[in-house]
């Protein structure tokens, strides 16, 4: 038998750790934009809650969705509509664009969560460019245009966000709130029951566990976080676009969650900061970005297939994943 | 462990008195014409631990998924607790106290021993859909967790990950398991397959214990498991049943001697 006393201490040791790890990173947040430009770092953080919030679903659940664009996009449309052409202040505007994708999710989820692997991604993917095809149609979203020129407002009729640093510790808020309610969901009651499923789908029938129901139940929730993290990025940049509602950007946040390692807390975020710095880097070189994306991904998937967190928790042993 | 394990030879006399909790009748099942089950009657009585044996291919495994609905009969009427189960989808025949285990040992393998059996726990006591509850509220389980594992012998490999354990106590957590249901009726697909003679004992041990309140159905291949331990054995051959009774009658059978023990002949 193992000395279960030195297991302990060793799990509390970590413990200790991920929340020194945790201070860190949150201070490191806040001090962030007097170092560097707050705009990349905000586009940063959207991008990294949409990869956290679709590992949600491919890390906690073992769903792979190809078409996470539609929240991403959809509730970046809704929220940029309802603040530029109906006055709504930004905190409605970005629930609106939550509750519009968490509803967007329980119709793509009810259809393809009867199916499994492939045929659960092409049901998604398909599902999607649906969706794609009603932005470029629907007069709300201006077709090739977008909305553009969305204010930014005052956050509750007081804090003016057109200040870079308002809008940045907002986002910054909404960034940890998001990062919060993903960990909160994966370790929860909830999250134990998806974890099992993810294990063992049939032994979790078996031992009474509506299966389709619990995956529904994390598809409207990985979908609402997207939302999130869609309507915040239209207030940031202060527009919507058909870019987002791509199944380019369905499969850029699979990659962002590859690379940064799937079914770890923070690794998509790491994966998103890197696709990011990249995307900016090199968007001023005129070396082509699909390319670097496409070299790093296969570079990680035959070196590293953890993903860069996942390698790294690898070999620290006693680590909680 | 103190696995009553000193098998114990004849089992008391079959007592047709007792309640049947799980029937089939006519239970068919086709797969694009092919006839994997025809026509099977089967009657699961409380108390009782009955045999489902016969050649490979016979359709054993088949009539567990059709009795715990992981496939849909083509035909047939299936009954539980006097209920029709026959179009009820499986988590819910679950719930109502019908459990099953698997051919391949069925595991969460990335969970601890513990957590294994905390999930099984978690539905009955209304711990499951929570997703704003810290994961600690779990804790409130382990005590009832840890006696389950107690009855098994698991206790002590509580913090090990599930699939570091070896074949035969994997076996044995995914009974712990089962058992955090309380189920009423407990399939169990060949519980002793692969196992070593020492699991087989208290394996066999730990079966017998569980069937003082409840029915016991069982596809097993080990005919002296089967001869020490089963009230009652039904022989299936090509989807049909071929003879039914005690291990007596049943071994005395001229076509099951010639279907399936004709070698093991003495």
């Amino acid at each position: 038998m193992t000395d279960l006393g030195a297991t302990a201490r060793q799990a509390s040791a970590t413990a200790r750790l991920e929340w020194l790890l945790v201070g860190l990173g949150v201070a490191g947040l806040l001090a962030a934009p007097f170092f560097l430009y707050p705009i990349f770092l905000m586009k940063i953080m959207c991008f990294a809650l949409f990869a956290c919030a679709f590992n949600l679903l491919l890390g906690y659940t073992g769903l792979l969705s190809f078409g996470h664009a539609a929240f991403f996009g959809g509730a970046a449309y809704f929220c940029a509509h309802a603040v530029k052409d109906w006055g709504w202040t930004p905190e409605a505007g970005i629930l609106l664009g939550t509750v519009g994708a968490a509803l967007l999710g329980l119709v793509m989820g009810f259809f393809a969560i009867r199916r499994q692997g492939i045929y659960f991604a092409m049901i998604t993917l398909a599902l999607a460019q649906m969706f794609f095809f009603f932005c470029v149609q629907a007069p709300f979203t201006r077709g090739e245009d977008g909305i553009q020129g969305v204010p930014r407002g005052h956050l509750f009729g007081l804090v003016d966000l057109s200040q870079p640093l308002n809008i940045y510790y907002t986002v910054a808020a909404i960034f940890l709130i998001g990062l919060f309610a993903i960990w909160r969901i994966v370790n929860s009651p909830f999250g134990m029951i998806l974890r099992s499923i993810r294990e063992n789908e049939n032994r979790a029938v078996s031992l009474g566990y509506s299966v389709a129901n619990y995956k529904l139940a994390a598809f409207v929730m990985s979908a609402a976080l997207a939302g999130l993290a869609g309507a915040t990025k239209a207030i940031v940049f202060q527009f919507a676009t058909l870019t987002d509602v791509t199944w380019q950007m369905s499969g850029e946040v699979i990659l962002m969650t590859l690379l940064g390692g799937i079914g770890t807390m923070i690794g998509p975020a790491v994966g998103a900061t890197l696709v990011v710095t990249l995307q900016n880097t090199l968007a001023t070189s005129g070396f082509p970005v699909t390319i670097a994306t496409g070299l790093i991904f296969m570079i990680c998937v035959l070196l590293f297939r953890r993903g860069i967190v996942g390698e790294i928790y690898a070999k620290l042993p006693g680590i909680k994943k | 462990m103190t696995a009553a394990a000193a098998v114990t030879a004849a089992p008391e006399k079959t007592d047709a008195e007792a309640r049947v909790v799980l029937s089939a009748r006519g239970l068919r099942k086709e797969f694009a014409g092919f006839v994997a089950v025809g026509g099977v009657d089967l009657d699961v009585r409380h108390g009782k631990i009955h045999a489902l044996i016969g050649p490979n291919g016979a359709g054993k495994t088949t009539v567990f998924n059709l009795l715990t609905k992981f496939l849909p009969p083509t035909g047939g009427r299936i009954e539980l607790l006097g209920q029709d189960i026959t179009r009820t989808p499986p988590a819910k025949v679950a719930r109502m106290g019908l459990v099953r285990s698997f051919q391949i040992s069925a595991i969460f393998p990335h969970l601890s021993v513990l957590d294994n059996v905390r999930v099984a726990l978690q539905r009955p006591n209304g711990l499951a859909t929570q997703f704003w509850r810290p994961a600690g509220a779990l804790d409130a389980l382990t005590p009832h967790a840890l006696e389950l594992l107690e009855t098994v012998g698991l206790a002590e490999a509580r913090h090990r990950q599930a699939g570091d354990l070896s074949y035969g106590r994997k076996r044995v957590l995914e009974i712990a398991t089962t058992l955090a249901l309380d189920p009423k009726v407990l399939l169990l697909d060949e519980p002793m397959a692969g196992m070593g003679h020492e699991d087989v004992a208290v394996v066999a041990g730990i079966i017998r214990s569980l069937a003082a309140d409840r029915a016991i159905l069982m596809v097993e291949h080990n005919l002296d498991v089967v001869s020490e331990l089963c009230d009652w054995i039904t022989v299936l051959q090509a989807g049909k049943i071929l003879a039914a009774g005690d291990y007596a009658t049943v071994s005395t059978d001229e076509r099951v001697r010639v279907a399936y023990m004709g070698t093991e002949d003495e």
